[in-house]
């Protein structure tokens, strides 16, 4: 089968963007500020001094090393070892490629607390730095995985063997050819990982390693002091922002070429039983050692007791509606936000971007407090109703929209939009007709991602949900204070599996419809 | 075509409406079961509860089936809630906050949030165990213990007061939940009973012979009953919710009550209190009158093993009396002072 694939013009600099598109931008970005202008305002009330306070005392930088450390570790490693799994999946003829790239996705499904407890039944002393990078790398190496898999899937050629016939080595031709072609997708995926190595406090909070948001969080439970911890989330949003200009640096130029696709190579059995483990790595960390655990607690729980089916599929109910609706909103806002940056440069669009990575930053806890200040201020009739928990959510999750929106964006050739408008078409009728509906992959992607994330939500929910209402994450946090374990295993259960549906939609769906082209 | 239909805001508006079906349709989470609900006009309230479902649901259940009260309840995290109430302000539509520690109830009061309690309420529980000025009435208590590994330790070689833990003559690993509210109230207290400097100075030794951190109390039970921590420092309750989910003889985690008045056997408290919005509704009245009522307190001796704060209720079987672990010299109200004790946790290097 050969794909034909054209050439992207590369992108559009120095034009101005539509006024229109920076607009509605704008606004999908001041939604995605809400969290920081909450923050500022609080820190603000405090004054100068007392945040300089704040972040000299104690272990505060400790905490922010701890957090940085982290979340460079676990980006590396997520980035190594997501690549080296696509590449083995698309690249090398293995058994069940399909089933092992599915496998490769499931990870995404299982919430990082409940990865850090399931390794705790079973290995009770973990604790640190080592074992929380090693889990947030399994649960996030999808997040690199599944992109660069599409990457490489739906269209490259095969200078890689061009190189190897020149005299480079497997991993010399590597990087010379089959790396540019797959580097944005691999930043990009990066970017979330790192996002989500800074925002976690569930897993490092179980694997005792104490990091920013862990001093966030103790801000507020034994101090109840929100400037404190307002000025600790400024913190890490410093932090985040240099994560997001640093992407942004690393995703620059991508050369473009015309080739043909490329045919998985056979190896011997040796050689492929020796990449077991690299491929196998995150589903086992990730996925099989904790849901082992927790089925060993199950056993072990003395009030194994019937379960309230009722109740379960009310959780179910709300669990899927508001991951949808979440879905539908943060592609919504995400939209024009990753227009702008797929074809523009210049700092407002930089600028806008950025703002909109900000949610992913931060942890729920944080960005939920500043949506209960924001309806409150301007919209109290919504306060606590469905329609703010959603909006929540896509403050939250709209980042892991916008990197692999922008990515298909940007791959529709601005040529067939020419050829539309000269049809007459206006350039959003042009764009409506022919980019969106060749991006659609993509915006797919991204509507799955962050109905992954809502579905694994926990406590912006608690904080936003409106009354009465809960999700299968809510339901399992009720469980487990008060050491329900038997009582939480199907909710556990129930939550890994729905999350997994998506996550195993994503793992088949390609970057573009470049086939279709 | 496909995209239009898929950004069509039609199907947000439709995907929110099937999920506030899907949740409003779930009758488990309706609070008054309609075919004992008494008439209506006996009023609604809606709770904040920082205690967990499971163990407050069935004690609501009972007040609504005695009082035709409906109850709208909340719950969280207690330092979720109190940051949430902080946040909401005068707009919140809680009537009554059920917290978990007094810290959160003291850090309402401190911004006003709270209208005064009736005397009758605010009265019901002793000096020492409630709030100083009517704001909030504690509830229940829950004593701070040692846990220790049952398989390693027998109880008597385990030392009777606090200091002992980190001046040698114990010599297991040792687990802490710094960040927590219940370990700083415990330093308070040392504060208040022995003075800073003692204060300074066991913290010093602590940091000196090494001690592990853990994000909560749970945490630290967890580790002890898995075997891999000696002891740790924790409030009693937790102890006797595990051994109800597994049962207290597979519980490997023993529990060691310290000498009576010494800074580690303190009381902490939990309490509840009205939102200053709601001081004339009658029905969250009732409630909190409910809570330090003979009924309420007799449940939460029964069902969730802490201590009743209002005289003549027994305390639960096998622990020792609420009188043997009180220190007449510390006023609960002192232990607001929580400010100072996180500055000294700071400058030693424990949060």
């Amino acid at each position: 089968m050969t794909t034909i694939v054209r050439a992207t013009e590369p992108t559009v600099t120095g034009t101005r963007p539509p006024v229109g598109l920076v607009a509605f931008a704008v606004v999908a970005a001041a939604a995605a500020a809400i969290p920081l202008v909450y923050l500022v305002v609080r820190a603000g009330e405090t004054g100068l001094a007392t945040i300089i306070q704040t972040l000299s005392r104690g272990r505060v930088l400790e905490y922010a090393a701890n957090s940085l450390g982290l979340a460079l570790a676990v980006t590396a490693t997520a980035l190594v070892l997501g690549t080296a799994v696509a590449v083995v999946l698309t690249r090398i003829r293995v058994p069940f490629p399909r089933s092992w790239l599915l496998l490769s996705s499931l990870p995404l499904a299982v919430p990082s607390y409940l990865a850090g407890y399931g390794w705790l039944v079973s290995f009770p002393s973990l604790s640190g730095f080592v074992p929380s990078w090693l889990l947030l790398a399994a649960v996030t190496t999808p997040y690199v995985t599944l992109p660069v898999a599409a990457a490489l899937r739906s269209a490259t050629g095969d200078l890689e063997g061009v190189a190897r016939s020149l005299g480079r080595g497997p991993i010399g031709a590597f990087f010379v050819a089959t790396w540019p072609q797959v580097r944005p997708a691999a930043i990009a995926g990066s970017l979330l990982v790192a996002l989500y190595a800074l925002s976690d406090f569930g897993l490092v909070a179980m694997m005792r390693f104490p990091t920013l948001t862990w001093g966030i969080n103790s801000a507020y439970a034994a101090s109840f002091d929100r400037a404190q911890a307002a000025t600790l989330a400024l913190l890490l949003v410093v932090m985040a922002l240099v994560v997001v200009a640093g992407e942004r640096g690393a995703r620059r130029q991508l050369p473009r070429t015309t080739a043909r696709a490329v045919r998985p190579r056979t190896i011997s059995r040796g050689m492929l039983v020796s990449l077991l483990p690299v491929v196998a790595a995150a589903p086992v960390v990730g996925v099989a050692v904790p849901l082992l655990g927790l089925g060993t607690r199950l056993v072990q729980a003395d009030t194994l007791r019937a379960v309230d089916v009722p109740r379960l599929l009310g959780a179910i109910g709300a669990t899927v509606g508001v991951a949808v609706a979440a879905a539908v909103l943060a592609v919504l806002l995400a939209l024009p936000i990753a227009a702008l940056a797929a074809r523009y440069r210049g700092r407002l669009v930089s600028a806008i971007e950025s703002v909109g990575y900000l949610g992913h930053a931060l942890p729920g806890i944080v960005v939920g407090l500043s949506l209960v200040f924001f309806a409150l201020a301007v919209v109290p009739a919504l306060y606590q109703s469905v329609v703010v928990l959603v909006f929540a959510y896509a403050v939250l999750f709209m980042p892991k929209a916008i990197g692999t929106m922008r990515a298909g964006l940007g791959e529709v050739p601005p040529r067939l939009i020419a050829v539309a408008r000269t049809t007459g078409a206006s350039p959003l009728t042009a764009w409506w007709r022919v980019t969106v509906p060749l991006a659609l992959p993509s915006l797919g992607v991204g509507a799955l991602l962050v109905a992954i994330a809502t579905m694994k939500e926990l406590p912006a929910t608690l904080l936003l949900r409106p009354t009465g209402i809960n999700t299968l994450a809510t339901e399992l946090w009720n469980r487990t204070v008060v050491f329900e374990f038997g009582a939480a295993a199907p909710y556990a259960a129930v939550l890994v599996l729905i999350a997994a549906v998506p996550a195993m939609i994503l793992s088949g769906v390609r970057s573009t419809a470049k086939e279709e082209l | 075509m496909r995209a239009r239909r898929f950004l069509a805001p039609a199907a947000l508006t439709a995907a929110i409406a099937l999920m506030a079906g899907c949740a409003t349709g779930d009758p488990s989470t309706d609070p008054v079961d309609p075919t004992t609900a008494p008439p209506a006009d006996a009023g609604s309230f809606t709770l904040y509860s920082g205690r967990d479902e499971a163990l407050v649901q069935p004690l609501i259940d009972q007040f609504t089936a005695e009082t035709g009260i409906a109850v709208e309840v909340r719950y969280g995290n207690t330092a979720e809630l109190g940051a949430l109430l902080l946040e909401e302000g005068e707009a919140t539509p809680a009537d009554v906050f059920l917290s978990q520690d007094a810290g959160a109830l003291g850090a309402l009061s401190a911004a006003d949030l709270f209208a005064p309690l009736p005397d009758d309420i605010a009265g019901a529980v002793p000096q020492g165990f409630t709030s100083t000025d009517g704001s909030w009435v504690g509830v229940t208590g829950r004593a701070r213990v040692v846990v220790y590994d049952g398989e390693r330790f027998t109880e008597a070689e385990l030392p009777n007061e606090i200091d002992d833990y980190v001046d040698g003559d114990f010599a297991g690993s040792l687990g802490i939940a710094p960040g927590n509210a219940s370990f700083q109230s415990f330093v308070t207290a040392y504060r208040v009973i022995d003075g800073e400097g003692d204060a300074e100075e066991w913290l010093s030794d602590l940091d000196a012979r090494g001690y592990e951190v853990f994000e909560n109390n749970r945490a630290i039970l967890a580790a002890t009953n898995d075997g891999v921590l000696d002891a740790g420092l924790i409030n009693h309750y937790y102890w006797f919710a595990q051994a109800a989910e597994v049962g207290a003889d597979n519980m490997r985690a023993q529990l060691k009550f310290l000498e009576a008045g010494d800074p580690g056997s303190i009381v902490n408290v939990t309490g509840a209190g009205i939102l200053a919005g709601s001081a004339e509704n009658e029905a969250a009245l009732a409630f909190v009158e409910y809570l330090v009522s003979e009924e309420g307190q007799r449940y939460f001796v029964e069902q969730t093993f802490e201590y009743p704060l209002v005289p003549g209720i027994d305390a639960p079987e096998g622990l020792p009396s609420l009188e043997s672990l009180v220190n007449p010299e510390l006023d609960l109200s002192d232990l607001d002072d929580l400010a100072t004790t996180q500055e000294l946790l700071a400058r030693l290097g424990f949060i």
